[in-house]
């Protein structure tokens, strides 16, 4: 913690500077909630306390969504971006979503963000304080104090970590961040930051059809189309969703049959195919824990391995693989050869 | 006069309503029948002749190049089977993946994408987005757990009338195989008994 | 009369309820604990707090068939291709969702009566369980409800891998009677466990560090004009991304949508969860009559904090279940929003 505590001074001074030097008129952060481990997204104008800007490991949101909306309304706004965010931002630059000039982001480091759910997971309730201790975590509870390691209750998708380089960015605010977890990256061991992320994809790609089949009813029988996953998205953009569009003969706001439970996640997936930039979100917001970001991860790699590496937001000139072709493109057939067992 | 005939075709349709309604509610054993028919997932299907299953299959042919070729296969009188039921799209790169959902949602067994031959598109660039959208659309209904020989895509030109015939027997035989399609199927869509 | 019973007989209590009435219960399921049918392959779990889906699913389920119609010409046929309702038991259902269902009865109940959840209620018994462990988003008790002896048609208590149950109401003693013979008598002793247990768990309630917040001043005795206005919801809905989880999760939530599907060989009407705080929510001709995310926002807090009371003798439609704390994707809450419109601990 004492590394990132030095961090959140640094960026409140920096932001409180170009509130009063009228570079932009309004910051939009995390603010603390309820609970030690509560953190709502929050614009702060320029006459509010930036006392109440918060950035610690729970802070896992992705602002770039919210700046969809905000970068319409007057004047320049800071948004604090960590690494994967940016990625994000650089897609809905792509897609005009989002206007550069009204955006100032200033990079700030990221520590490897926490799941609070990995950390209820371990049995450990009534939380009331949690203390990091390097590469620990100390937790008072009502029940007592509880321990646990630091990786073992990371976010999953910062167990394979793009990288912690901002790749849009008008100003850094790293502090020692960088160079400190450059170093402990190096030492340790592959639970974490070096993990394949496509490890789970390739043991479901490894199942037989009827246990792939199993396993994704079992999950996706889980959903309770709240839709959160949907609207956490941003590449999720659409003023009016196909879904609730009356006229696309699909829309729906239950899953009345297992039909519908695979339909949505299948066509959602098809659609941000290729402007999907692996944040993660969709799984982080769950509230069924629903494993959403194997299914984006499967066309990822599907785009990797058939149409060439592709990093959707890694910047905003590359046109994405789903409008663009090569002529000598693989075949569908492709896919008879591949997968499990038959 | 109109107006005379059109109240009293509403009132008969009333009546029918009144009728019918009683009818139901007075069969119980209509009701049981309905249950029966979702709990054990029949449908009224083609029967063929010696009573076996036969597979509903949806082709959603480009209007260019596969539809002329199915016209071709039709006047050069090579028979392909009745089951396979084509939807005339302008190209094929206008198939949106809902399409496919929905028609196994609705009971089809099969789908399969004919288009012109990469390069051949007659809107010229059609036919390459189609590739990889279908490809990446086939790779997820795989990762899912469908069969992988329900869908296909086809390249069949203006001039291949024999190639479409021979595509749709052959793929109408692997969908027997493969039987009803069960793993997308939505049972909303499953006929009331009548 | 108190019945125990002990952990590695459930099985066979569970298969004895269930013989002749569908049993529900928290089943863990692909990593998530959900109210389940029991069968004897399933993994019980009563030590987990709340299940992500509340149990109002029930009475009120997420989506129902009511009929289906079929045209030939002129002709339209009319089927009733609602599903049956059967008994059925629902336990260890915790005190805030059973006191859940209470709200929901006078939204149900009320004239014109909904049949379907009249039927479903008058088919259920429900089997509460007290709370061992409460969590630091529980804050049932500011609702008056007691989370160590959950109201029901049967209460039980689970304390060292011994299940203490006791019957309430009529359907309660009629359930109890089928199986008793599975049963042993508590005595003396067990009274003092369950009584030394209680006194632990309300112990921990004391120091919830929501438990103490006094929801009544700000809400009884301000106007509801005044709650309305307040400059607070702008800051308050501003990070709100109108997905609706927590109307989905919430226990108390009961909008409702009625759709046609069009089957391809008929129509299929059915009702369906809602969301108020979906962009065409009760959408009519002219649009939405909520435009912004503030308003449905602000829509969803004044119905439980302000107008439900105002319509029901002072009852909140909130149990103080935590799920909207614990899930929302942004963390927003109904706590949050108590908090900024004035609501202070007590002293």
């Amino acid at each position: 913690m004492q590394r990132v505590s030095v961090l959140i001074e640094l960026i409140r001074e920096r932001a409180q500077k170009l509130l009063e030097d009228g570079i932009v008129n309004r910051v939009i952060g995390w603010k603390k909630g309820e609970f030690f481990y509560d953190r709502t997204p929050a614009v702060f104008q320029a006459s509010d306390d930036l006392s109440e800007l918060i950035y610690d490991g729970f802070c896992s949101a992705n602002l770039s969504k919210y700046l969809i909306q905000e970068n319409k309304k007057d004047g320049k706004i800071l948004a604090l971006l960590k690494p994967c965010d940016t990625y994000s931002f650089n897609q809905l630059i792509k897609e005009h979503q989002i206007n550069r000039e009204n955006v100032y982001i200033l990079g700030i480091g990221c520590p490897d963000m926490l799941d609070i759910n990995k950390i209820r997971g371990k049995g450990i309730k009534g939380i009331q304080k949690i203390e990091e201790n390097d590469d620990e975590l100390i937790i008072d509870t009502l029940y007592g104090q509880r321990k646990c390691r630091r990786e073992d209750v990371l976010l999953e998708k910062c167990l394979s970590c793009k990288g912690r380089e901002h790749v849009a960015y008008d100003e850094l605010v790293i502090g020692d961040l960088r160079n400190d977890l450059t170093i402990e990256n190096e030492a340790m061991s592959d639970s974490a930051s070096g993990k394949n992320p496509y490890e789970m994809v390739e043991k479901i790609e490894a199942m037989t059809p009827d246990e792939r089949f199993a396993f994704w009813r079992s999950e996706l029988s889980k959903c309770i189309r709240c839709n959160a996953c949907r609207n956490v998205c941003p590449a999720c953009t659409c003023i009016k969703c196909i879904f609730d569009n009356d006229r696309s003969g699909i829309a729906s706001k239950a899953n009345t049959d297992t039909f519908e439970e695979n339909m949505f996640h299948i066509i959602r997936a098809l659609h941000v195919a290729g402007r999907c930039t692996d944040c993660g979100e969709c799984s982080r917001v769950c509230p069924q824990q629903i494993p959403l970001h194997l299914l984006n991860r499967k066309v990822i790699k599907d785009i990797n391995e058939f149409y060439g590496e592709y990093q959707a937001g890694a910047d905003t000139e590359t046109v994405g693989p789903l409008i663009s072709y090569k002529q000598d493109d693989v075949e569908p057939d492709i896919i008879m050869r591949k997968g499990g067992h038959k | 006069m109109q107006v005379e005939k059109s109240n009293e075709v509403e009132r008969n349709i009333h009546m029918d309503l009144k009728k019918i309604t009683e009818e139901q509610t007075s069969q119980t054993g209509l009701t049981e029948q309905i249950s029966e028919n979702r709990a054990n997932g029949t449908r009224e299907k083609g029967i063929g002749a010696k009573g076996d299953f036969k597979p509903l299959i949806v082709a959603f042919c480009c209007n260019w190049c596969s539809y002329a070729g199915a016209d071709l296969a039709g006047t050069s009188r090579l028979s392909y089977p009745a089951e396979v039921k084509i939807i005339r799209v302008p190209c094929s790169c206008r198939i949106n993946p809902i399409f496919i959902l929905r028609a196994f949602g609705r009971g089809a067994d099969g789908v399969i994408i004919c288009g012109c031959h990469p390069g051949d598109c007659h809107y010229s660039t059609g036919n390459y987005y189609t590739r990889r959208r279908m490809t990446l659309l086939f790779s997820m209904l795989d990762y899912l757990g469908i069969e992988k020989e329900r869908t296909r895509v086809e390249w069949v030109s203006a001039a291949e009338g024999v190639k479409f015939s021979t595509v749709m027997n052959d793929f109408a035989k692997t969908i027997h195989r493969l039987g009803e399609n069960k793993k997308l199927e939505d049972l909303r869509c499953k006929e009331f008994p009548y | 009369m108190m019945f125990k019973i002990n952990k590695d007989r459930w099985p066979e209590l569970f298969s004895e309820i269930s013989r002749d009435r569908e049993l529900y219960m928290p089943i863990e399921k692909a990593g998530q604990i959900q109210f389940e049918k029991w069968n004897v392959d399933a993994k019980v779990r009563l030590d987990q707090l709340n299940t992500v889906k509340s149990p109002k699913d029930f009475f009120f389920p997420q989506s129902e068939n009511i009929v289906a119609f079929k045209t030939k010409g002129k002709n339209i046929s009319i089927f009733e291709n609602h599903d049956e309702s059967r008994p059925f038991v629902v336990f260890g259902v915790r005190g805030c969702d059973a006191a859940s269902f209470k709200i929901l009865d006078r939204v149900f109940l009320a004239e014109p009566v909904d049949t379907f959840y009249k039927t479903r209620r008058e088919n259920a018994t429900v089997i509460t369980l007290s709370c061992n462990e409460p969590e630091e988003t529980c804050f049932c008790s500011i609702f008056e409800i007691d989370p160590v002896d959950p109201a029901g048609d049967i209460e039980t208590w689970v304390i060292d891998d011994v299940l203490y149950w006791k019957s309430i109401t009529e359907k309660g003693h009629a359930l109890t009677d089928d199986i008793k013979k599975l049963f042993e008598k508590a005595d003396q002793q067990d009274e003092e466990k369950i009584y030394n247990h209680k006194e632990k768990v309300k112990d921990i309630i004391s120091k919830l560090p929501l438990q103490n917040l006094n929801i009544n001043e700000i809400f009884k005795n301000n106007s509801m004009l005044e709650i309305f206005n307040s400059s607070k919801w702008k800051e308050l809905s501003q990070p709100c991304m109108g997905c609706g989880t927590c109307t989905f999760i919430c226990p108390t939530c009961h909008c409702y949508d009625i759709r046609d599907f069009d089957t391809g060989h008929g129509i299929q009407r059915f009702r369906c969860w809602d969301s108020c705080m979906y962009s065409d929510f009760t959408r009519m001709s002219h649009g939405n009559p909520r435009s912004s995310q503030l308003e449905r926002f602000r829509q969803r807090f004044m119905h439980k904090l302000v107008y439900y009371p105002e319509n029901n003798d002072g009852a909140f439609a909130c149990v103080g279940c935590g799920r909207c704390i614990s899930r929302c994707p942004v963390s927003m809450n109904i706590v949050k929003v108590a908090k900024a419109l004035g609501v202070k601990d007590d002293e």
